[in-house]
């Protein structure tokens, strides 16, 4: 099993390894006519990345199902039912078969490279995969005729594999490694096109800000492992009775950054939407269903250490709170929509977050991977969009339910799941997150005036949510097309028509998950709040969809009226980060360096010259003249002679 | 008594010693010879040390194992003592393999590529003065590596810097002689200190056998002595590793270095600082260490941040890098003050991995210089990934690396440095470490920071037409070495004073191939000899960001008998 699941892990690293170096190899062996052979050379690297890229990830994707049936078979689990360890100082952990490889001695707390194959990670190894490789396959015919196509797809394997690595990793430091490696894959395909400057920017922030979290991160794997006595995740959960309180919290609020970080939580999250510079692809498959997602896993991981610290979990339930409203809203006044897309993943996440603080880790990873679904759905198909448009403007869009027949069923799809519409996967999932939720009022591990927040944001969200995702289908594909804009370079052509078949069938495999992976957990309903979050959820969507009825070519989003700029703006949390941080950063760094050129160099120069001042001043009695040497000699012999009489 | 350590100083020595004998050959003969003999020499060198790793004792590594013990000057107690341990191996394979990898870079290329050094008619001033000083380097270096006399470790110490301050002063770019001036100045007034730091530990133990002073950890020696002797040693150190505020000799050395003097200086030299604190401070003075220890924290991680700042502001490749070294190093130092397993055995990974990853972004920013004639970022204009995709790639790869991405070798240093930091050995206040540990983290912070924009600056965006061909044409010519007959060593130093103003047209016939081209010089992108000399760093690099252990197996033993832990 665990030989099972290193080949998992290990197949998309090779796949990376062989086409970032491979790819080009044959060069000119593909009859390069002289009159055109870049593009020539180019279309037989790209033929031969895209299989070097597809095929391992298909076989890594079997294997991952397979891995998930034969975990299931053995815990009596579903696949797609999580086991996570539940249940307050569960070990659940432990379940799973787990396996150490070799111990690396550090001359204090071991590394234990491992693997660790539960219900939890096996079923998102599923997730992943699958995602992934509807994302490599999308991508042939998204990146068609792309120079950087075999790099492209490289990096999506080694994420791929970096990813897989986080999931089965059975030591904290190993998922570390694949934690930052993620972060890295995020960096270069953010940044594909880096022609453009803002690209190279958005790639950067991304880096950045993730990493910020991160150094908290790495720092709570610190306390837990030296508390624990080991890195390994069974241990440190083993060992979470036997800590004390003031350590678990500080080591989950540090491993919250790390997961604010990664997960675009406030306020950490203001990466995610600039991360959209990236191919559509990149969106849907890092930036939508995976890496954001991992923060939430690592959570649900190390559940039992959150269980022991109640006040992280109160602050992880504010945080949620927030974001989940605010990204809702900022998603209600985006015009692009990618952006939209985005927000409305930080929402969810928030959700994810809610859900897990309020105690139902359960439910937190049916959305997570319910979400991953359908989100992935929604940004295949807005890549589609994006593709036939040649924009992400959708005041560019409109009418393209007629141009586009598959495009719109299945995105029509992912938005009833995004807002929780039945029978969409999204209702069954938000029902239980929303029931845990409404639950943890009562009884659970919050104190009640964060509970009290965390369900009104909750159910507020569900109606915004239902606003942006009505607000976002209607301009795309109702109404009338504003313009036709010129295509973006490097984009997408124009002519509308359906996409090819690489880009509309990984469409049409991701709808079927998307809409029907909730009744995997059908008994599990509680029909009571299903009810108030539909209502909730038609009334938000009614409200926009009459506003677009009386003006259907102006954007509903004016009814937020005055507050629709700062919704826009996402509430100008980018500016204060840019007054408060960046530039007195700049600032410092030039200080630093004319400090170090006057001050610090400036004494080292200094001494030089003093040196030589002083030399300058010996040399006057050095002068040559033989008259100033004798009386020297004199003088001198006098004062010893003086000397010799005085004190001998 | 081992042929195999001796035969490691041996070779390149001797090598050098024929360099001497004069020949009757023509000049083109000489030359043809010459590149071969110095990749022969630094290879057999190289090929010995491999030997040492393959029969060093990897179950035994905390002891000095192939032990060569002869009395050398009796009166002064003065023995030739050499031998290895799993801190010394690493180094000793590191200086021979970036040895050899230089001297491949050199000799391997076509007469007109960039950085060919040991061509004339390129600036490739008297190659057989340039082959004859990197070997006594090498001889230098492994000398200071192997060497468990104190003494005999001064005499390797010192051995060193007189060839790099020829390898800067001659073969070095416009502001030369100044650089070469302020390294040896500098350094050597660090080593007067050290000096004096290795005569108190003598005069109070009467022996210079580190390894015997590692054992008797610091009996003998009250405690004021110890604190004094260690704030002499550490100090000479701290010059060389460097320390802040120690450290503005590097940036100008590294910016008017050769390629080949950045990396080895980088990649070595700044080592042997590094490897004193491991061999002599630490554990032949305990309660000094002890004393002394927060403060030496306290500077290195001044040393991170500021380092770290002064790389964002900087705007010049190479003098960006190294000033990344004084963060680097102030990991590895911080490592070492934590006075723990965990920090040491951080600490020297860091050593290693720090002298692969700055080798690397040398080599890569001398090939960047040496095409564009220049090393000003605002001049490079951006847009590398279009015309020289490898280039900008291994630059890519070579910068992630640099900033502690796990998987590469970078991390592990810093990681462990920090758990280091975590939990400081006992005795020391774990608040204040705690401080350090958090700016640390910070400093990783900032590392990504500086290495990112620097690559969006040079690699990314469309390439601008802000370098002018005749600007870039002067540049190039400027930017390398007199070219004339010059005979001795003082006239090429004098020509190389002047150098600023009269060299025009010196170097100028000889441009690469194709050098106007559509606005702008046509630049060959990554050649095969440099892929040879910089491949087996990048395979490093990944080994040990992968797979750890084959570095901590060898250095754990060591460093838990050398701070007493079991």
């Amino acid at each position: 099993m665990i030989t099972v699941a290193s080949l998992v892990i290990l197949l998309p690293f090779l796949a990376a390894a062989t086409g970032l170096l491979g790819s080009r190899f044959p060069r000119g062996l593909r009859g390069a006519t002289p009159l055109d052979p870049g593009t020539d050379l180019n279309a037989g690297a790209n033929r031969r990345a895209a299989w070097i890229a597809v095929l391992p990830t298909a076989l890594s994707t079997a294997l991952a199902i397979w891995l998930a049936y034969a975990t299931w078979a053995a815990t009596g689990q579903g696949g797609i039912e999580p086991g996570v360890p539940i249940g307050i100082g569960g070990q659940g952990a432990a379940d799973g078969v787990t396996a150490t490889f070799t111990v690396i001695e550090t001359g204090s707390v071991p590394i234990s490279v491992g693997l660790l194959v539960d219900g939890l990670a096996a079923s998102i190894a599923v997730l992943v995969t699958v995602v992934a490789l509807a994302v490599q396959v999308y991508s042939i015919g998204y990146l068609h005729g792309d120079r950087r196509y075999p790099s492209y797809s490289s990096f999506i394997s080694l994420f791929t594999s970096a990813m897989l690595l986080v999931v089965y990793a059975a030591d904290l430091l190993v998922l570390y490694v694949g934690w930052e490696i993620m972060g890295l894959c995020s960096y270069l395909l953010v940044g594909h096109w880096w022609e453009e400057r803002a690209n190279s920017r958005a790639a950067i922030k991304a880096f950045l800000v993730t990493r910020i979290g991160d150094v908290g991160f790495l720092f709570g794997i610190f306390v837990l492992g030296t508390a624990a006595g080991s890195f390994r995740i069974a241990d440190v959960i083993a060992g979470v009775p036997e800590m004390s309180s003031g350590t678990l919290i500080a080591a989950t609020m540090l491993l919250l950054a790390g997961v604010a970080g990664k997960s675009a939580q406030v306020p950490l999250h203001v990466w995610l939407p600039d991360a959209m510079a990236g191919p559509t692809p990149i969106s849907a498959l890092i930036h939508a269903a995976t890496m954001v997602a991992a923060g939430i896993f690592v959570v649900a991981r190390l559940y039992p250490a959150f269980l022991g610290a109640r006040p992280t979990l109160d602050v992880l339930a504010v945080l949620a709170a927030l974001g989940m409203l605010g990204a809702a809203l900022a998603a209600l006044a985006q015009d692009d929509l990618k952006r939209v897309l985005a927000y409305s993943t930080i929402s969810q996440l928030a959700y994810m977050a809610g859900a897990l603080a309020a105690g139902s880790p359960d439910a937190a990873i049916f959305h997570l991977i319910t979400h991953g679904a359908f989100k992935a759905l929604l940004f295949l198909c807005a890549g589609a969009v994006i593709h036939v448009v040649g924009s992400n403007l959708m005041s560019t869009m409109g009418g393209l339910r007629r141009e586009l027949p598959v495009t719109f069923a299945a995105m029509t799809i992912g938005f009833a799941a995004l807002m929780g519409l039945p029978p969409a996967s999204g209702f069954f999932s938000k029902d239980e997150m929303l029931a845990g939720i409404e639950h943890s009022l009562s009884a659970g591990p919050l104190t009640d005036a964060a509970a009290f927040l965390l369900y009104g944001c909750a159910l507020a969200t569900i109606a915004v949510t239902g606003a942006y995702a009505t607000r976002a289908w209607l301009r795309t594909f109702f109404g009338q097309r504003a313009s036709r804009p010129e295509p973006v370079a490097g984009e997408a052509h124009a002519a509308v028509s359906e996409v090819p078949a690489t880009m509309s069938r990984p469409i049409v495999v991701l709808a079927v998950p998307a809409l029907l992976l909730g009744f995997a957990r059908i008994g599990d309903v509680h029909w009571g709040t299903a009810a108030l979050s539909l209502t909730v959820a038609l009334l938000g969507a009614g409200a926009v969809y009459a506003v677009w009825r009386s003006a259907p070519q102006t954007d509903p989003a004016r009814v937020l009226g005055p507050f629709r700029v700062p919704c826009e703006r996402a509430f100008y949390v980018d500016s204060v980060y840019t007054r408060l941080l960046v530039r007195p950063v700049l600032l410092l760094a030039r200080l630093v360096v004319r400090t170090d050129n006057r001050v610090v160099d400036g004494t080292v120069r200094g001494s030089g010259r003093a040196t030589l001042r002083l030399a300058g001043l010996v040399r006057l009695v050095q002068n040559g003249n033989v008259q100033l040497y004798v009386t020297g000699l004199l003088a001198g012999v006098l004062l010893i002679a003086a000397g010799a009489v005085i004190f001998g | 008594m081992s042929w195999l350590l001796i035969a490691l100083l041996g070779v390149p020595l001797a090598g050098a010693a024929v360099l001497l004998v004069p020949s009757g050959a023509d000049t083109a003969a000489r030359e043809r010879l010459l590149r071969v003999h110095g990749p022969a020499v630094s290879g057999v060198t190289f090929a010995l040390s491999v030997v040492l790793a393959a029969a060093f004792d990897h179950g035994d590594a905390a002891r000095a194992q192939f032990v060569t013990d002869l009395a050398w000057i009796p009166g002064l107690d003065l023995s030739f003592h050499l031998g290895v341990d799993g801190i010394s191996l690493p180094l000793v394979v590191l200086t021979t393999l970036l040895t050899f990898l230089c001297f491949v870079y050199l000799c391997r290329g076509r007469a007109d590529g960039p950085g060919q050094l040991l061509s004339p008619g390129r600036g490739g001033n008297r190659p057989r003065a340039l082959v004859f000083t990197l070997l006594i380097l090498e001889v230098g270096m492994i000398g200071t590596f192997l060497a468990l006399d104190l003494l005999l470790f001064f005499v390797f110490f010192e051995v060193v810097l007189i060839p790099m301050y020829f390898v800067i002063a001659l073969w070095g770019g416009r502001a030369r002689r100044a650089a070469a001036i302020k390294f040896i100045l500098y350094t050597l007034l660090g080593s007067v200190v050290l000096l004096i730091g290795l005569l108190i530990i003598w005069s109070q133990t009467g022996t210079l056998d580190m390894t015997a002073l590692a054992q008797a950890r610091g009996t003998g020696m009250s405690r004021p002595v110890q604190i004094i002797a260690f704030l002499a040693v550490g100090i000479g150190l701290a010059v060389k590793t460097p320390m802040w505020p120690l450290h503005t000799w590097l940036p100008d050395a590294h910016t008017e270095a050769p390629t080949v003097g950045s990396v080895l200086l980088a990649g070595v030299l700044l080592k042997m600082g590094t490897y004193g604190f491991a061999r002599i401070a630490i554990p032949v003075l305990p309660d000094g260490a002890a004393a002394m220890a927060p403060w030496l924290g306290a500077f290195a991680v001044i040393g991170i941040i500021y380092g770290s700042l002064a790389c964002l502001a900087q705007r010049d490749l190479k003098r960006m890098i190294a000033y990344s070294s004084v963060g680097h190093m102030g990991f590895v130092l911080l490592g070492f003050a934590t006075l723990t397993p965990a920090g040491i055995n951080g600490a020297l990974f860091g050593n290693i991995a720090h002298g692969l990853i700055t080798a690397l972004l040398f080599f890569v920013a001398g090939a960047i210089k040496e095409r564009y004639g220049t090393s000003d970022m605002p001049a490079l204009g951006g847009g590398m990934l279009t015309h020289l995709p490898h280039l900008g790639s291994l630059l890519t790869f070579a910068c992630v690396a640099s900033l502690g991405l796990p998987g590469l070798a970078g991390f592990w240093g810093e990681m462990l440095a920090l758990l280091g930091a975590f939990e400081p050995a006992a005795g020391l206040s774990g608040p204040l470490y705690l401080v350090f540990m958090a700016l640390g983290g910070l400093g990783t912070v900032l590392t990504a920071a500086y290495f990112l924009l620097m690559l969006s600056r040079v690699t990314h965006g469309r390439s601008t037409e802000t370098v002018h061909v005749p600007l870039l044409a002067a540049a190039t010519t400027d930017a390398l070495p007199s070219t004339g007959p010059t005979g001795s060593e003082d006239a090429a130093l004098e020509s190389g004073a002047g150098g600023k103003e009269d060299l025009p047209g010196g170097g100028g016939g000889t441009h690469p191939p194709g050098a106007v081209s559509a606005g702008r010089p046509r630049m060959p992108d990554v050649m095969g000899y440099e892929l040879a000399a910089w491949v087996p760093l990048i395979a490093l690099i990944l080994l040990f960001g992968l797979w750890p252990k084959a570095l901590l197996l060898l250095t754990d033993p060591v460093v838990r008998t050398l701070v007493g832990a079991p």
